[in-house]
Formats: C-alpha cells, structure tokens, sequence
C-alpha cells in the first residue's frame, strides 16, 4: 500500500437492530473495502452489542447481519477494534466476540482487538476521514 | 478546503438535512469547494419531487435542487433508495443516483467529510 492511501475509520456505536444505522453501515464498510482504502472499524458504546455472538434476530423479523461480521477478514477488513470499557460497562468478556475470520498460517480464529481509549485515540489522530455508522 | 457532506436523516423530521444546507451554502459563502454531497440511510428522502410540504415553509427537496443546479455533485444511495421506495423518476433535478463507490470517492477526495445525522 502506498504513503498516499487514505486512512478510514469507521465508528459503530449504536446498538445493531432497532435501527437500520448499523446493517446499512456494514454495507458501506464492505464496499469501501474493495477500494484503495486503509479500513479500519472500531466499536463501541452499544455498537459492542453488535459484536455479541448468537444473536438470534428471527423473531424480530429480520435477517440479521452476524453472518457477515464472520467473513469481515476475507473482505479484507481485519483492522476491527472493540473498545474495553464499553464492553465491560454491558459485562461482555473477548469469549462474547464474534469470530471475524481465521487466520491463513494458523487456522486460529480472529476476534476483534480489545483497545483502550487511549489507543483508539491515537488511531483516530492519525485517520483521513472518520465515519460514524 | 475540499468537503465532501455527508447526509444520514431524511427531512423534516430530523434537523440533519437543514444542518447540512445550512453548512454547505455556508462554506460556499466562504470559498470552499463541495467535491459531493451523499444521501444515505433515511437521508435518500430529501431529494424526491414528490415532496410537497406547506407554502409557508422551507422546500427541502428543491433547495438541493438548486444546490445541484450550481454544479455541486448530489448523489443518492441506490441500495437505501430502493429499498425505500425512490428511484431515479421521482427525484428532483440535478441530483443522481449512483452506488457506494461514489461515496468511498468522496471521502478519499475530499479533505474534510462531514456527517449530518443521528
């Protein structure tokens, strides 16, 4: 990738169903992908409740978008961060997370990186562009 | 500066749209350059001509309309717009409706792109 591929950030923090903010948002995260982009997303405040796994979103008649959190590595987004405290704050542990990948050399699964706000901070210093969805 | 805007809400009920106007027109006054405005989510809502709201209030979508007509590239969602009804024969002019490549071309473009909404 060169120096001039610009960075963006994408914030998740409203929770992912009641709304369609968080599903539509994960649209725009797949395609933005496929461009010269550097991706990364970060979730937190209830958008760490879209990373909860088994969610079961039938009842609420809807398909829900789980599935396709799993598969985020193979779209080429593998900078995905979980914000600490949020998650605590909601009593959620890294064994809640949603797998978002495996990886090629070990097989082992990838779960989103646990940060800090600190370190979230120090990532949003250094983006082109943040987009809250 | 180059900006690029950003709209999530649809009009009316939700102050965003007349926010985003209000930015635009503002930092056109000031010598900016708008490299596009996009509707997303609800926000493709603001720009069909089936809008018809009373005589004595602001017309939301023909106020971007005019925006367009200035040359400002006005781009609507087309995966939200189906999914909610608007497609290109209800949509005022001067705006177009495209895919979320246009979008990523914005925020790469543009040196500041600024988010209206919830």
């Amino acid at each position: 990738m060169s120096d001039d591929v610009k960075k963006i950030m994408f914030t998740v923090r409203k929770g992912p169903h009641g709304t369609i903010y968080v599903y539509e948002g994960l649209e725009v995260k797949l395609i933005m992908a496929a461009y010269d982009a550097d991706i990364s997303v970060v979730f937190m405040d209830d958008g760490v409740y879209a990373l909860q796994q088994g969610q079961k979103t039938g009842d609420l008649g809807i398909k829900g978008f789980e599935a396709t959190y799993g598969v985020l590595v193979d779209y080429e987004i593998s900078k995905v961060y979980v914000d600490k405290k949020s998650m605590e704050d909601r009593g959620m542990t890294v064994e809640d997370l949603v797998v978002i990948g495996e990886d090629e050399d070990t097989e082992e699964d990838i779960r989103p990186t646990v940060v800090d706000a600190d370190q979230i901070a120090a990532m949003m210093a250094e983006q082109h562009n943040i987009l809250p969805f | 500066m180059k900006l690029a805007v950003l709209i999530y809400e649809g009009p009316y009920n939700h102050e965003a749209s007349d926010s985003a106007y209000n930015f635009v027109e503002a930092a056109l006054e000031k010598g900016h350059e708008i490299r596009g405005i996009f509707f997303y989510h609800d926000g493709v809502y603001n720009v069909t001509k089936l809008m018809d709201p009373p005589q004595d209030d602001r017309h939301i979508s023909k106020r971007w309309s005019e925006l367009g007509a200035k040359g400002i590239d006005i781009v609507v969602c087309i995966a939200a717009a189906k999914r909610r009804g608007i497609v290109d024969d209800v949509l005022v002019d001067n705006v177009r409706i495209s895919g979320l490549g246009q979008l990523t071309m914005m925020a790469i473009e543009a040196e500041r792109m600024v988010v209206f909404g919830d």
